[in-house]
């Protein structure tokens, strides 16, 4: 995995694995891989391209370490099933690798695998140290997303109209490179991103696309690869605006800085992946007190929450000023106020009064 | 005169009470003449109370047997469960200490059975009974005709309080309580069988106890014919419970002969099923020596005592001959130093002078008593106990040199058996590669296993009050971590662990008199501290061992294992092309230098063994390593004194009903259950033993045994 120029074909990469196991026996020395360092300790934020970036820190994997050995041998066989897949010209998920390699290693009663989360770190490592990515790998994630406006795509050869697939919209598959799906037409001003598909339903229920057209999307949750890939390519093909719409606690803001940045553990795709220009449209720990919610809507920040808000503040990327400003605005509230709790005003009052205030006062943070 | 109009409601008051006690009425009115009229003030509030002379009236003497017929609780009798074990315990102490201080080997029969509790009804099923017979045979000295009621019908009677010597009894209270017990509750009386010699004939009694007098009432003698040549057979009936698992009945005759491997033991339980606990050691425990008192060990009222019954004419002699460690010199200083002539009558000495003479005694440097008087179990015998009666991997055992509290010497002897067996651990690895894991499930069953603590005083069991007693909170606070062992906070080390506590002493402090917990003095708490750590390090040391030979043995297994899974993926990802034997034969090449090669596997075979293990047994699959014990004693050799040894009872002339019998003969056939806890091997050899003692001794069981019962059911 020493190589590390993009591009070429995935199948070689895999190969090269096998090869380097037999250059190493041929020379009598431990087969090792390299494989970089996916935590916090190696990403750096840059500060020009304005997104996570890997650093150069790698993680050695010999096989004959006691500690690492299950784990080569767990790497090479994801690597000759993802080969596989390769070969047959075949996706599947996750969940499908880790059967596809699970067996009793013979002579023992050892399982190759014994849950999932054996597996899947695995399949990142193979991302990261091949340099390919999961969709080259022939990996899906979880479909998860949805989308509805003014746009339409093109998937394998069929129209898809998102302004006229009622109020539920088009999910967004997990692969949406340009081979798989195009963009055809996109008539909108800009992208709404929300955390939440319950709101995201009161919005397309409002139809709020069509009277502010604007694209909703929406990702469950942390948006999957394929939304967050599905925003990027609106914003750089169709020169979108990207707005975010969360809760307003730790998790929320993190979700925000995964869209604009990129994540720790994928920093990788980061260049593929972030929207540096994306905003933060709410909720705000403002708007609480700007909007009139009651303090009885809230809810008490648990420990968790300050731990993780405290992280957050020493992040590189949140340290502008009005960020802090934000961040321990909360922390001294000791509150945290879901998207829900808008509906103590009116059940209409994200579509009628929150948003169309937010977005004529051009009230968001970057 | 005042008292007397006082006193006048009194007297009828009192009459009912004491109604039984016509006199108690008019001796109120009539108060001694010379007795002082009372003053006013006092007698102003005397209308409720009584007098003096009235509660004098009712003042008597108690007798042991009423106090104790009260409170059977004080003596382990509180429930009909534990009254059951506490009877069979009683009984089999004293078959034990007759047999060892007789010079024989004991061998001992305990037989439970049911007893209908109407006429007719047919007696219910084990579980649900409430009433059973004990029955304790021994094939020991013998008890002489004119002592048999009084042992086993007169409380506080017995050869054991009067002197300082290792036993397992002490006070002379447990059998005749046992009796006691029985009486009360199913009216009927102990039944005894004593032969002291093939030349004499032997004796049966009924007893009962005359709880007023405290006297043994004799209902029945006689002389009978009876097969043992020699030994005590006593039957008690009674209220209990049966019932299995902790504190049984049961789990007392397994601890029993975990402590006692010298004696052959016979458990035929109410369900009719026999177990019989092998010897394991042919040679008897040496027998321990009385001694006299040490002079730290009594207090005043002891001393006083002591001077007023010596035999001795002066104090001085008084001082050397009754005491241990007092020399004529030293007594003579204890002596002068108390101010008090050498020469003085003992009897003499008195109120101030005793005290100063107390005080002094106390203040001289003494040896500490000798402790020849103790005869502990010792390390062979413990582990042969622990080895015989609890399946694991590990044993080992330590005894602590002899120590004192209170002027009494004691010993401490601790043990320990670890593991499940490995036949288990074999069972685990055969049982693997067929059944692989799915998701979520695990190769270890939840082990949330405590250590058993088996604690016994001079041999004997204690199964109750376990959290009270000085052994148990010693476990709780040796620090098991230390050796490898999971232990929480306040609980006993987590593990399949049995961990083995014995004091050995002339007395053994108890906290009650029921005998079940080891009362918690400073030094014995130390002994114990220090003889489990000992066992606790030798632990760490197995498992550290057994732990690096594993480690290196996977480490190897790992690679040879993954190294298969890699070279196949490899070759699928090379499409098939590759060289798959060369490659993989590198790749071992490269495990075996990282694993150092032959060099580790010498290496860590030469660790594994017991070598540097003290007093242990080490057993694996393969074989087993350390002081093994010989296997079980064939009883046929070793018992020259008592003929044919059958645990059937009485011969008696008139043998009327014939009730089936759950006895002996039939129940042994098919394995017994002490040969399923023994591993395949020894297994085999203790039932040839047993087939061979069963075809000698057949005859005269079937004989015998119907008519055993026929005796109670005639009276």
């Amino acid at each position: 995995m020493t190589t590390r120029p993009r591009g070429g074909n995935v199948e070689k990469k895999l190969v090269g694995l096998a090869d380097l196991v037999i250059a190493a026996a041929n020379k009598k020395r431990d087969p090792t891989i390299h494989i970089p360092v996916r935590s916090l300790s190696n990403v750096r934020f840059n500060e020009k391209r304005r997104i996570i970036e890997m650093g150069d820190n790698t993680q050695e994997r010999s096989f004959f370490n006691v500690g690492m050995a299950k784990k080569f041998m767990q790497t090479i066989l994801v690597a000759d099933a993802l080969n596989e897949l390769q070969r047959a010209a075949l996706t599947t998920s996750l969940r499908e690798i880790y059967y596809r390699t699970k067996h009793t290693i013979a002579d023992s009663h050892e399982n190759t695998f014994d849950t999932q989360d054996e597996s899947d770190p695995i399949i990142e490592d193979l991302e990261v140290g091949l340099e390919a990515l999961r969709e080259e790998l022939h990996v899906r994630a979880e479909n998860g997303g949805t989308v509805i406006g003014p746009v339409v795509f093109e998937d394998d050869g069929d129209r898809v109209d998102c302004s006229r697939l009622g109020k539920g919209g088009y999910s967004v598959p997990s692969i949406v490179e340009e081979e798989y799906v195009r963009i055809k037409k996109c008539t909108a001003d800009f992208v709404l991103l929300v955390e939440k598909g319950t709101q995201w339903n009161r919005l397309a229920e409002d139809k709020f696309w069509r009277k502010y057209n604007c694209v909703l999307l929406t990702g469950n949750g942390q948006p999957p690869r394929g939304v967050r890939r599905i925003a990027r390519r609106l914003h750089d093909e169709k020169k979108l605006p990207v707005y975010v719409l969360v809760d307003n606690d730790p998790w929320g803001y993190y979700i925000y800085s995964v869209v604009k940045q990129g994540s720790i553990n994928l920093a990788f795709e980061s260049q593929r992946m972030a929207i540096p220009d994306a905003k933060f449209i709410g909720l705000s720990s403002l708007d609480p007190e700007r909007y009139g919610l009651p303090r009885n809507v809230g809810i008490k920040l648990n420990d968790k929450d300050i731990t993780r808000a405290k992280e957050l503040l020493n992040y590189p990327w949140f340290q502008k000023k009005e960020w802090q400003v934000e961040i321990k605005r909360m922390l001294s509230s000791g509150l945290k106020f879901e998207l829900d709790s808008l509906a103590n005003k009116d059940f209409q009052f994200l579509t009628k009064k929150y948003l169309p205030r937010k977005l004529s006062e051009k009230e968001w943070l970057d | 005169m005042t008292t007397k109009t006082k006193s006048k409601p009194k007297p009828a008051a009192k009459a009912h009470v004491a109604a039984g006690k016509p006199h108690a009425a008019p001796a109120a009115p009539a108060p001694p003449a010379g007795a002082p009229a009372p003053a006013p003030a006092p007698a102003a509030h005397k209308p409720k109370g009584r007098s003096a002379e009235e509660m004098g009236q009712q003042q008597r003497e108690i007798s042991v047997s009423e106090f104790f017929t009260k409170n059977r609780h004080l003596l382990g009798f509180d429930n009909p469960r534990k009254a059951l074990l506490t009877a069979v315990k009683e009984a089999v102490d004293n078959a034990l200490d007759a047999s060892e201080e007789a010079g024989i080997l004991p061998e001992v029969v305990v037989k439970l059975e049911t007893v209908p509790e109407g006429d007719g009804a047919p007696p219910p099923p084990p579980s649900q009974a409430t009433r059973f017979r004990v029955t304790v045979i021994d094939y020991g000295p013998g008890i002489v005709r004119q002592q048999i009621p009084r042992i086993f019908a007169k409380l506080l009677y017995g050869s054991k309080f009067h002197r300082l010597r290792m036993s397992r009894g002490q006070q002379g209270i447990g059998i005749s309580a046992a009796g006691m017990y029985g009486q009360l509750t199913t009216g009927k009386p102990v039944k005894i069988i004593s032969r002291t010699g093939q030349h004499v004939p032997a004796h049966y009694f009924e007893v009962q106890i005359d709880t007023k007098k405290n006297e043994p009432l004799i209902l029945e003698k006689k002389e009978i014919e009876w097969e043992s040549h020699r030994g005590t057979q006593v039957s008690i009936e009674l209220e209990g419970r049966y019932q299995k698992g902790r504190a049984s009945v049961d789990e007392y005759m397994e601890l029993t002969s975990i402590a006692n491997p010298h004696a052959k033991l016979t458990y035929i339980n109410p369900e009719g099923e026999t177990k019989v606990y092998p010897r394991m050691i042919a040679e008897l425990p040496e027998p321990p020596r009385e001694i006299k008192p040490h002079p730290y060990g009594i207090e005043l009222g002891m001393l006083l005592k002591m001077l007023q019954d010596t035999k001795s004419h002066w104090l001085s002699g008084f001082l050397s001959t009754d005491f241990s460690r007092v020399s004529a010199q030293t007594a003579e200083g204890m002596c002068k130093a108390a101010d008090l002539h050498p020469h003085r009558r003992p009897k003499d000495v008195k109120g101030a002078d005793a005290e100063r003479l107390y005080k002094c005694v106390q203040a001289t440097k003494l040896m500490a008593p000798p402790t020849n008087c103790l005869s502990p179990i010792g390390e062979k015998a413990i582990l042969a106990g622990l080895y015989k009666q609890i399946k694991g991997e590990f044993y080992t055992a330590v005894t602590r040199p002899p120590a004192v509290y209170r002027g009494n010497p004691f010993v401490i002897e601790a043990g320990l058996a670890f593991g499940r067996g490995p036949e288990h651990a074999a069972a685990q690895a055969q049982a693997g590669p067929k059944k692989p894991l799915a998701e979520g499930e695990s190769h270890e069953g939840d082990d949330n296993e405590l250590a058993r603590v088996i604690r016994f005083a001079n041999r004997v069991p204690l199964v109750y009050q376990q959290s009270s007693c000085a052994t148990f909170k010693s476990v709780l606070d040796t620090t098991w971590r230390n050796y490898g062992v999971s232990q929480s906070r306040g609980a006993p080390p987590a593990g399949p662990m049995a961990i083995f506590v014995h004091m050995a002493s002339v007395w053994v402090p108890f906290t009650s008199e029921s005998k079940e917990a080891i009362a918690d003095y400073d030094e014995i708490r130390k002994e114990i501290t220090l003889a489990l750590r000992e066992c606790g390090r030798r632990l760490g040391m197995f498992l550290k061992r057994r732990e690096r030979a594993h480690h290196e043995l996977k480490r190897r297994n790992i690679f040879e294992l993954y190294i298969e899974e890699v070279v196949a993926a490899c070759k699928r990802l090379k499409g098939g092309k590759l060289a798959e034997k060369k490659l993989k034969d590198q790749l071992l090449a490269i495990a075996a230098k990282r694993t150092g090669g032959q060099k580790t596997d010498e290496l860590t075979d030469k660790e594994a063994g017991p070598e540097g293990l003290p007093h242990s047994i080490i057993v694996t699959p393969e074989g087993v390593e350390g002081e093994v014990p010989a296997e079980p004693v064939a009883e046929l050799a070793a018992e020259p004194a008592a003929p044919a040894v059958s645990p059937s009872a009485v011969a008696e002339e008139g043998g009327g009903t014939k009730t089936p019998s759950p006895l002996v003969g039939e129940g042994r056939g098919g394995g017994t259950p002490t040969t399923v806890r023994q591993s395949p091997a020894r297994q085999e050899k203790a039932s040839a033993v047993k087939k061979v003692a069963k075809s000698a001794k057949a005859k005269p069981k079937a004989k015998a045994k119907p008519k055993a019962k026929a005796k109670g059911r005639k009276r």
